[in-house]
C-alpha cells in the first residue's frame, strides 16, 4: 500500500490525538526577558492549571492539512442540489459576503460609541423596516440568534401580554404539521401543549379547532406553509377563532421562503412569528456562519420587543432602553450582526420584484420535482405543493426498503438526502425541498436519481438495503450507536501511539 | 399479532392490565413496530401522579422521539427498571417482561372507555 497517496485519495485521515508526537509544538514563544516567576507559588497551586493530558501535539501545517483534508469530505450546497426538506438550502450569493467584508462593517466593535456605529445602526433599521414590510408587521427584533430562539421570544412576548391583560393562560395548540420546535417552546415558556389532529388534507381542522379553543388557551402555534408543504387555506378562519377567545396566533416562519412578495402573514390575522435569515434571507447555515431567528410582531406586541430598541434622535440613532413593558434582552449586543449584514445584502440585491421572483421560481420547482416524482413515490397529499414536496415510502415499503434507505442509496449518486422521517404524521416522509437557486439541469439530475433508485427497488431491493456503496464509511449500525453510545476517543497505548 | 383480551386498550397505543387498585401500563406491539428500534425509554419516578391522557413518559426510537400517554389516572408505584439497560427489550416483548410502569388506580371507571382486544385489532387494522 502506498502510504503517502492513501490519506488524501480513499479518505483515511486519523485523528488529530492520533497525529500527535510527543514534545512537537505548534509554536515557539520569544524567550522571556523578565526573570521568570513560579506561578505556584505567586498564585497557589490551587489556582494553577495543570497539563491536559492526552492533548494532541502536533505542527501549525499539520493542522492546517489535517483539516483541510476532513473539509474535502464534506457535502456543500457549494457542490451540489442540497435538498433537505424545511431548512432552504439555497445558494449563499457571494454579493452578500463582498459587503459583509466591508472594512467598517466586519471590523466594527459592539463597545463602539454609538457616535462611530451610526452606519451599522443604519443596517439594522433598515433591515427591520424591510422585513416589517415583506412580513406585512408593525416592528421586528433582530437580537434572537436562530428560529428557536425567535420562537421563545416570540411565545414570551405572547405571555407578557396575556399577563398584563390579568391572566397569563394555561395552554398553546399546536398542530400536528408544526414544525418540532413548537411543543418546545411553549413548554419553555411554562405553558402545556395540546396537539391538534391535521384533516384528510393535510390542513389544520376547523371544526376541532373551534372545539378546543377555549379561554384557557393563550394561542396557537402554526406553521404556514406547514411541513407538509401545504398552504393553510383557513389561515384568516383559524386566526378568527383564536382571537374570538383572546388569544394570539404565532406563525413559524421557517417556511416564509414559500410567501415572500406574495402573501403577508400580517395581513391574515397572524401577531407574531419569526424569519429564518439562514433559510428565506440566505445567509449561510451552521458551519458558515451562526443563524438568525428575526422576530416580527403585530401593533399589540410591539410595546413587548426584548429591549433596547432602535430609536431615532434627530439625525442620528440611538439604542432606547426606556421600554417598561419589554420582555427585556434575549441577546448580548444586538443579534448576529454579521448575518444581518447579508441578509440585508440580499433584500437590496433582489429588490421587491426579485424577492418575488425567488419565491415564484422556489415554487415552481417543488412542483416540477413533485409532479415528475409522483409516478414513483406516493404523494403524501393531494393539496397543491408549496415549496416543498412530501413523500411517503408506501410504495417502496411493500418492498421492504424504507425512507432511510432510499436517502442512504441518493448519496450513493453524489446528492445530500432529503429530510428522512419528518414530519412524522406521514408514514415513511421524503420532504424534498429544492429551493429557486437550483437550475432545471440539477434539478433533472436529482429527478432521475430518485426515479432510478424507484426502478431499484423494483428490480433489486438489497442494492438499496446496503447502501451507501460509494463512501468511505459504509452503512452505520445506527441502533447500535444510538442504544450504546461511544461519545469519547479513548487512547491505545503509549507504546503504540509512539510508534509514528 | 394477538392482543391480550384481559387488556384494555387505548387510540394512542397504550395497553392497560388492571388488578385490584393497581394498573399495569405498557404499549401495544403495534406501537413497538410502528416506531423502530426502540433505543431509549424516559419513564417517571416511583411516588409521582400522572392524569389520564397526559403524558408520563417518552420513547426514543431511531426514528423519533414519541410521548406516551396515561390511558388512566393514579400514583406511580413502580417502574420497570429493565429498559433503562435493555430498551431493545420493549421491541421484543412489549405486552410482558417490558411494561412501563404500575400504578395505583385514582378511579377505577376510567378504564370504561377504552378498547378491549379486538376494537383495538380493529382499530390497527384500519390504520395500517
Amino acid at each position: 500500500m502506498i502510504k503517502k497517496v492513501s490519506q488524501h485519495i480513499v479518505q483515511e485521515e486519523p485523528l488529530v490525538f492520533e497525529l500527535s508526537s510527543p514534545g512537537k509544538r505548534g509554536y515557539q514563544l520569544p524567550e522571556l526577558d523578565v526573570p521568570a516567576v513560579d506561578a505556584n507559588a505567586v498564585l497557589g497551586s490551587e489556582n494553577v492549571r495543570g497539563e491536559i493530558s492526552d492533548f494532541p501535539e502536533i505542527s501549525e501545517f499539520e493542522v492546517v492539512r489535517h483539516f483541510t483534508r476532513l473539509s474535502t469530505w464534506n457535502y456543500a450546497i457549494d457542490l451540489g442540489l442540497y435538498p433537505l426538506g424545511s431548512c432552504t438550502m439555497k445558494y449563499n450569493p457571494r454579493v452578500n459576503e463582498l459587503v459583509a467584508r466591508t472594512e467598517g462593517l466586519a471590523w466594527a466593535h459592539p463597545y463602539q460609541p454609538d457616535s462611530l456605529s451610526q452606519g451599522c445602526m443604519e443596517i439594522v433599521a433598515a433591515l427591520e423596516r424591510a422585513l416589517a414590510e415583506i412580513t406585512g408587521m408593525d416592528a421586528v427584533t433582530l437580537q434572537p440568534a436562530a428560529g428557536a430562539h425567535g420562537e421563545f421570544t416570540g411565545i414570551l412576548m405572547m405571555r407578557a401580554l396575556l399577563e398584563k391583560r390579568g391572566r397569563a393562560r394555561k395552554k398553546v395548540l399546536v398542530p400536528d404539521s408544526a414544525h418540532g420546535t413548537n411543543p418546545a417552546t411553549a413548554s419553555m415558556v411554562g405553558y402545556a401543549v395540546e396537539n391538534i389532529k391535521s384533516n384528510e388534507r393535510g390542513m389544520v381542522d376547523v371544526e376541532v379547532l373551534n372545539r378546543v379553543m377555549t379561554e384557557d388557551v393563550a394561542g396557537l402555534m402554526i406553521t404556514n406553509p406547514n411541513t407538509v408543504g401545504v398552504f393553510e387555506e383557513n389561515i384568516r378562519k383559524i386566526c378568527g377563532i383564536i382571537h374570538d377567545k383572546g388569544g394570539l396566533v404565532y406563525m413559524d416562519g421557517a417556511n416564509m421562503n414559500a410567501l415572500v412578495g406574495i402573501a403577508r402573514p400580517g395581513e391574515f390575522g397572524v401577531d407574531v412569528m419569526h424569519l429564518n435569515l439562514h433559510k428565506t434571507f440566505s445567509t449561510p447555515h451552521g458551519g458558515g456562519g451562526p443563524g438568525s431567528g428575526a422576530v416580527a410582531v403585530a401593533k399589540v406586541l410591539t410595546p413587548f420587543l426584548p429591549s433596547p430598541r432602535l430609536k431615532r434622535d434627530g439625525e442620528a440613532w440611538r439604542w432606547n432602553y426606556d421600554l417598561p413593558d419589554s420582555i427585556g434582552r434575549v441577546r448580548a449586543y444586538y443579534g448576529n450582526f454579521g448575518v444581518l449584514v447579508r441578509a440585508l445584502a440580499y433584500i437590496m440585491a433582489h429588490g421587491g420584484n426579485g424577492l418575488r421572483q425567488a419565491t415564484l421560481d422556489a415554487l415552481l420547482n417543488a412542483n416540477y420535482l413533485r409532479v415528475l416524482l409522483e409516478p414513483y413515490y406516493e404523494i403524501a397529499y393531494k393539496a397543491p405543493s408549496m415549496h416543498e414536496a412530501v413523500f411517503s415510502d408506501d410504495r417502496q415499503a411493500k418492498k421492504g426498503v424504507r425512507t432511510g434507505d432510499i436517502a442512504k442509496r441518493l448519496i450513493d449518486y453524489g446528492f445530500h438526502p432529503y429530510t428522512v422521517s419528518f414530519p412524522l404524521i406521514v408514514r415513511g416522509a421524503l420532504m424534498i425541498e429544492p429551493t429557486e437557486t437550483e437550475s432545471k439541469r440539477e434539478l433533472d439530475l436529482f429527478i432521475d436519481a430518485m426515479i432510478s433508485i424507484a426502478k431499484e427497488i423494483e428490480q433489486n431491493p438489497e442494492l438499496v438495503l446496503t447502501a451507501p456503496h460509494s463512501t468511505r464509511t459504509k452503512r452505520v449500525d445506527e441502533v447500535t450507536a444510538a442504544r450504546k453510545p461511544v461519545v469519547r476517543w479513548t487512547p491505545k497505548s503509549n507504546a503504540s501511539q509512539a510508534a509514528d | 399479532m394477538k392482543y391480550p383480551e384481559n387488556f384494555k386498550y387505548t387510540k394512542e397505543h397504550e395497553w392497560v392490565q388492571v388488578e385490584g387498585d393497581e394498573a399495569t401500563i405498557g404499549i401495544t406491539d403495534h406501537a413497538q413496530h410502528e416506531l423502530g428500534d426502540i433505543v431509549f425509554v424516559d419513564l417517571p419516578k416511583v411516588g409521582s401522579k400522572t392524569t389520564k391522557g397526559h403524558t408520563f413518559g417518552s420513547v426514543e426510537s431511531v426514528k423519533a422521539v414519541s410521548d406516551i400517554y396515561a390511558p388512566v389516572s393514579g400514583e406511580i408505584i413502580s417502574v420497570n427498571d429493565l429498559l433503562s439497560k435493555s430498551p431493545e427489550k420493549l421491541n421484543e416483548d412489549p405486552h410482558g417482561a417490558a411494561w412501563l410502569i404500575k400504578l395505583r388506580l385514582a378511579s377505577p371507571d376510567e378504564t370504561r372507555d377504552l378498547l378491549n382486544a379486538a376494537e383495538y385489532e380493529k382499530y390497527v387494522g384500519a390504520e395500517s
